[in-house]
């Protein structure tokens, strides 16, 4: 199981081949190299977690240190990978989510100029994100947390000629910092309290050295550093900026895997979170609330990527309802089968606009499921999936987290769950009744690609097959369940299981979501196939809430006006008042005073040497004074 | 008589010394086109010290009835010497002969320069230390002018040699009140005699043991003994400002370390207010006047009279993990450092050089390799991870935290973040500034790069896999300190 | 002694030795001082213009005495100083020479064989060439 290590090596080795030897490659080694090192990534972590299943469940947990990065006397810390169950699913996911990803990207980013770029980045995000998810203690997962934030912003901006996405880039960064700043200070502290920063040892002597007030602390500042990676209120709003990155740029960090990372935190240390019952409720209320609040901003959405990153963080949401309810293994499950169905939509999304020469407005789509039957399809899959129509993934996954979140005894956060169900159901049957039923409404001019076809054409193969194999995934993949929470029972063997309800119940429960999903998709049908309902109808009925909804509740405005602005000017009046007054002021007066000492050059030269000699006497004044009178 | 013993366990001395007077004599046979050679030949020497230094490792050799010592601290230092050494020759060897000053002299005093840095870190007798630094110093003010036809470098030159004679003076002033007071200039033996004639309060002592540390200052440019140190880095030539920065500065701090350890360790207490003081007054000072510098020497000058501020704190907690974190930070320093200086020293038009702040714009489009290694030493020395200059900042505050000197700590911690600020402007102005006007050139020599791709090697380095150097440093403490 | 107890207190055990410095100190003033005083007392008075003229190695001065000198003129002086330096170390070395056995011989050599080197170095660079 040593080979773990080369899960994060040939990412590691990727970028530097593709950077360095990029240019002798040409495109197509680049690809090659880049495709081929997330893939055997992907191959060794089936392998180790083949290796995993063959040890009994109770010791399926191993570290493999590689080498000691910072120790004196008795503080120590190592760069060493954990590796169990939750880990070895994670990789899988990243790897192989990341590999399907790399192979589309061959086709979506072909005629970039910035081809080799783009795949160092992205390889080494897949090392990031690895490292990450691998690591055995706090200061690991912190490297790699800043790393994959970093790989995220240079990836946003990877188009930096365009303004948007520059400013998108700096957006993500500044407000993913200050989740980042919570999240340092709670490593801080667990380092202060504990004297260590190892996994088994903060989590082994947890229950014995932690107050609650202590827990709850800790805590909240490690969630605050989730709220920001994973966009959750109040700092989600740097998501659907980011989504002027490369479409498959945001499959892969900004749906399937970065912003899972928050999950993934607050699952790795769940012990310190069950210690603080405050934090858990604050995990699930947060949870709850985003679920809901970006689903309804993702029903007035017009922009297809911009649809799909609400949703994105409405179902991130759905994952800290799951785990604040304490139901770590529903969570990770959702979170996989999120992977597969939203990375689905994104290259979906990137497909469709691929044919359509970037068109993203979905009002000016609509019909391509006639040009584009691939595609089509398999975006229907994903549609279903998200939905929460059985026998799709998304359905058990999702039903998973309600009925756990009924069973804890939430039952306001579980009723708030099974409206967004339905919401949810509605704004992606609005995009996909509008994107691939009825009539097409793109011009003439936006359909024109470059090889001068006048209808869209499906995606070549190198992007078909990709979406094929994720769709397979979106619809089978919740049959992955029990098998899961199977293999991840013993990560948090500690935890209470959740009471498992009476199967009556169960089956209610399991009726009124679908129901709740029938319903958003029935209305969704009414207004946008049988359009026996106007949405502008409805829309200009409702007025106020329509207009608060469509403009994302004005946060990015409130925030504008009540942060950045006053900073903004505060900066500009110091850079004013400091850099031109103060420091050119200094500047220009040396200047003058050089040019005056220009004549006598050598009396200004003793000059000087003498006061530096009387500064230096007054300093040997200062020292023998202190060290003799004391 | 010397001991064949002896002999040996002062070879890397001696093979130095040997090595500047053959590059001296040398030079009278070689003629002025094919000066380069001097710079190979004295390379070569540098390995050979080297050589022997590794060889000597764990030796622990008390040499000459005292007065040196040949052990595992010594030769710690006397590496981080040769190699800031050898990198500054590779960023030399272009550069002086672009600039018309490529006289053999140049390596000859700068291998005695670095000979003297040697004798300070094993010196065991306070003469030794004083001989140590003047053969350092008295080298430094010639190659601070080494371009004796500019006025600057004149000006350089003969500022650093007046305000050096002074603190030389008051060095040896401190060194004839110890003797006066502890009747030996050994400084096992001045232990002994503070022990033996209680001589813990005495006023004589305290006296010479603070006209030493001005002294020492001085060397290490610890404000307010500083005021030398951005006029002579302006007007010396960049390599050597970049070897000055480093050698003179780990020669300093090794002599201290000596004294200190050796024979003051029982007046502990009675130096660290002072210190403190000292280190506060240092780092603020570096890195406020810092932030107003639109110089790239003068802006490193200043940068590392903050470094200095920040490695008296290891000396401050004299614990084995801030002696040891010194050490570190001395070689992560002499990487990073002279890293910055051989970036510079790259960016130049033949004779013109390019020192203003601005001439940095546009370098990551222009040189994008030059500014990636540029980015990098500025990411070590503002002390962001995973780079060298993290992980020896980490390791010396958090032995000032450990030794109870958190307040200290907390305030070094924000001077490193306001540090950051005028670091991270260089990389600002390297990849999102346009040139305003003509673009800075680049000079392209295999050595410098060879100097400049070592540096990158060994911050990274010592950032990502410092153990095997910590462990090395701990080692050079144990006989002082304990494990 | 009763006046020995009140010196020691008077005057540490350290300070001893510097009050032996003091006193030297104190008879080297007045020596001078007094030869000066007592030529002045006894010596005639009879003042002349070649008597109150600079001496300058016996030869009279031509034009102004606050005049640069040539910067050669310092070279020329530390060169010069080789010799001094060397003629200096010779002398005690050569009076002990008896005693100091085979390891002072080759110690010697070394010593001249540097000083020898730092001379042909100048000699080289042209330090000896009046230009």
């Amino acid at each position: 199981m040593d080979f773990v290590r080369l899960v994060p090596g040939f990412p590691l080795l990727g970028v530097v081949l593709v950077a360095l030897t990029g240019r002798f490659l040409g495109r197509r080694g680049t690809a090659l190299v880049a495709c081929g090192a997330v893939g055997l990534a992907f191959a060794v972590a089936l392998g180790v977690t083949g290796a995993l299943l063959q040890t009994p469940p109770e010791s399926r947990e191993v570290e493999v240190s590689l080498f000691t990065w910072a120790a004196v006397s008795d503080f120590q810390v190592d760069v060493s990978l954990l590796l169990d169950p939750l880990s070895a699913v994670m990789i899988l996911v990243v790897s192989g989510v990341g590999f399907l990803i790399h192979v589309y990207s061959v086709g979506y980013m072909a005629q970039d100029p910035g081809f080799r770029r783009y795949f160092a980045y992205l390889n080494l995000f897949v090392f990031s994100m690895v490292i990450l998810v691998l690591a055995g203690n706090f200061l690991l997962l912190y490297v790699g947390w800043e790393l994959v934030g970093l790989c995220s912003y240079l990836l946003i901006s990877f188009w930096y000629e365009r303004k948007e996405a520059a400013k998108a880039g700096m957006k993500a960064f500044v407000t993913t910092r200050i989740g980042d700043f919570g999240f340092a200070l709670g490593i801080f502290l667990i380092f202060a309290t504990f004297h260590t920063l190892d996994y088994a040892e903060v989590f082994g002597s947890a229950s014995q050295v932690l107050t609650t007030g202590l827990a709850t602390a800790i805590t909240l500042l490690l969630f605050l550093g989730a709220v920001g990676k994973s966009a959750q209120i109040p700092l989600y709003v740097w998501l659907p900026d980011a989504m002027e990155g490369p479409t498959p740029v945001s499959a892969l960090i900004h749906a399937a895997t970065m912003v899972t990372a928050g999950v993934y935190m607050v699952t790795r240390t769940h012990v310190l979170f069950e210690l603080a019952p405050i934090s858990m409720l604050v995990v699930a209320v947060i949870g709850a609330a985003t679920a809901f609040y970006a689903a309804t901003i993702a029903t007035a959405q017009d922009d297809i990527k911009r649809v799909l990153a609400y949703s994105t963080i409405s179902q991130l949401g759905y994952m800290f309802l799951a785990v604040g309810v304490g139901a770590y293994a529903a969570g990770i499950f959702h979170l996989t089968t999120h992977a597969f169905f939203k990375a689905l939509m994104f290259l979906g999304a990137g497909s469709v606009m691929h044919a359509l020469a970037g068109e993203q407005d979905i009002q000016k789509m609509g019909g391509l499921r006639w040009t584009m039957p691939l595609t089509s399809i398999t975006f229907l899959a994903g549609w279903l999936a998200i939905s929460g129509i059985p026998p799709f993934s998304g359905f058990f996954s999702k039903d998973e987290i309600l009925a756990s979140a009924f069973a804890s005894g939430q039952i306001l956060l579980w009723l708030v769950g099974v409206i967004t169900a339905g919401i949810t159901a509605f704004y992606m049957s609005r995009q996909v009744f509008l994107v691939f039923f009825g009539e097409p409404r793109y011009s003439q001019h936006t359909a024109i690609h470059a090889e001068h076809r006048s209808v869209p054409h499906e995606s070549p193969w190198i992007m078909t097959i990709p979406l094929a194999i994720l769709a397979v995934l979106a619809a089978l993949g919740g049959f992955l369940g029990p098998v899961l929470e199977d293999f991840l029972g013993p990560v948090f063997a500690a935890s209470e299981a959740r009471q498992s309800l009476p199967p009556l119940n169960e089956a209610a429960l399991i009726i009124l979501s679908v129901a709740a999903a029938g319903l958003g998709i029935f209305i969704a049908w009414l207004g946008y196939i049988r359009r026996g309902v106007d949405p502008k109808l409805v829309a200009a009925r409702l007025g106020l809430v329509y207009r608060l909804v469509r403009n994302k509740y004005y946060v990015d405005e409130v925030y504008h006006a009540l942060l950045i602005r006053p900073v903004w000017q505060a900066a500009s009046v110091l850079a004013t008042a400091v850099d031109q007054a103060g420091i050119d002021g200094v500047v220009n007066a040396l200047g003058s005073i050089m040019q005056s000492a220009g004549r006598g050059l050598r009396r200004v030269q003793t000059g000087f040497v003498r006061s530096y000699a009387l500064i230096f006497l007054v300093g040997v004044l200062l020292v023998l004074a202190i060290s003799t009178l004391r | 008589m010397p001991t064949t013993q002896e002999l040996i366990a002062i070879s890397p001395e001696i093979i130095l010394a040997l090595w500047a007077l053959s590059v001296m004599f040398l030079d009278l046979l070689i003629a002025q086109s094919r000066k380069s050679i001097l710079a190979y030949w004295s390379l070569l020497g540098l390995l050979l010290a080297g050589g022997a230094e590794f060889s000597l490792w764990g030796r622990e050799e008390i040499l000459f009835q005292g007065a040196f010592v040949q052990d595992n601290l010594s030769l710690f230092l006397d590496l981080v010497l040769l190699l800031a050494t050898g990198l500054s020759l590779l960023m030399a060897k272009g550069y002086i002969k672009d600039l018309e000053m490529e006289h053999g002299e140049y390596y000859t005093l700068t291998l005695f320069a670095t000979l003297g840095g040697m004798l300070m870190a094993g010196a065991g007798d306070l003469l030794i230390v004083f001989l140590g630094l003047e053969v350092l110093s008295l080298s430094l003010y010639v190659l601070s002018g080494f371009r004796r036809t500019e006025p600057m470098a004149q000006e350089a030159s003969l500022k650093y040699f007046l305000l050096g004679a002074f603190a030389s003076g008051f060095l040896l002033y401190g060194i004839a009140l110890v003797f006066g007071s502890t009747g030996t200039t050994l400084l096992g033996g001045i232990a002994v005699a503070i022990t033996e004639g209680g001589l813990l309060g005495d006023p004589l002592l305290l006296l010479g043991l603070g006209l030493l540390g001005v002294g020492l200052s001085f060397k290490v440019a610890l404000v307010p003994f500083h005021m030398w140190t951005p006029d002579v880095y302006e007007g010396a030539p960049t390599p050597v400002a970049g070897y000055m920065s480093v050698v003179a500065k780990a020669a300093g701090f090794a002599a201290a370390l000596r004294i200190f350890l050796s024979a003051f360790l029982q007046l502990a207490g009675d130096w660290t207010l002072l210190l403190s003081l000292l280190a506060l007054l240092t780092m603020s000072g570096g890195n406020i006047i810092a932030l107003a510098q639109s110089n790239m020497k003068r802006l490193l000058a200043y940068s590392s009279i903050a470094h200095a501020g920040y490695i008296l704190l290891g000396v401050i907690a004299l614990n084995s993990w801030g002696l040891s974190s010194v050490l570190f930070y001395l070689a992560a320093y002499g990487f990073m450092n002279l890293g910055a200086f051989a970036v510079i020293v790259a960016l130049r038009d033949g004779e013109r050089e390019y020192l203003a702040l601005n001439d940095y714009a546009g370098l990551g489009s222009r040189h994008p390799l030059l500014a990636l290694s540029m980015a990098i030493f500025m990411l070590s020395l503002a002390g962001v991870p995973p780079t060298a200059g993290f992980l020896a900042k980490f390791y010396i505050f958090g032995a000032a935290v450990q030794a109870g000197y958190g307040w200290l700590a907390i305030l070094a911690v924000l001077n490193s973040v306001l540090a950051a600020f005028y670091y991270l402007r260089v990389i600002v102005i390297m990849y999102m500034r346009e040139p305003a006007g003509q673009v800075a050139k680049m000079t392209h020599s295999p050595a410098l790069a060879l100097a400049i791709f070592l540096a990158v090697i060994g911050t990274v380095q010592l950032g990502l896999f410092p153990a095997a150097v910590v462990e090395l440093a701990q080692a050079s403490l144990f006989p002082f300190l304990g494990s | 002694m009763p006046g020995c107890k009140t010196y020691a207190i008077l005057f540490p055990a350290m300070l001893q030795d510097y009050l032996l410095l003091a006193v030297l100190l104190v008879v080297a003033t007045i020596f001078p001082i007094g030869g000066l005083i007592t030529a002045f007392i006894i010596r005639p008075h009879r003042p002349g213009k070649i008597k109150g003229d600079t001496y300058e190695c016996g030869l009279e001065t031509i034009g102004e005495t606050w005049v640069q000198f040539r910067v050669q003129y310092y070279i020329y002086a530390l060169v010069f100083l080789i010799f001094d330096i060397e003629t200096i170390f010779l002398l005690p070395w050569a009076v002990a020479y008896n005693q100091l056995g085979l390891f002072s011989l080759i110690e010697m050599f070394i010593f001249l064989a540097l000083l020898l080197g730092g001379l042909v170095y100048a000699w080289r660079k042209g330090a000896l060439e009046w230009i």
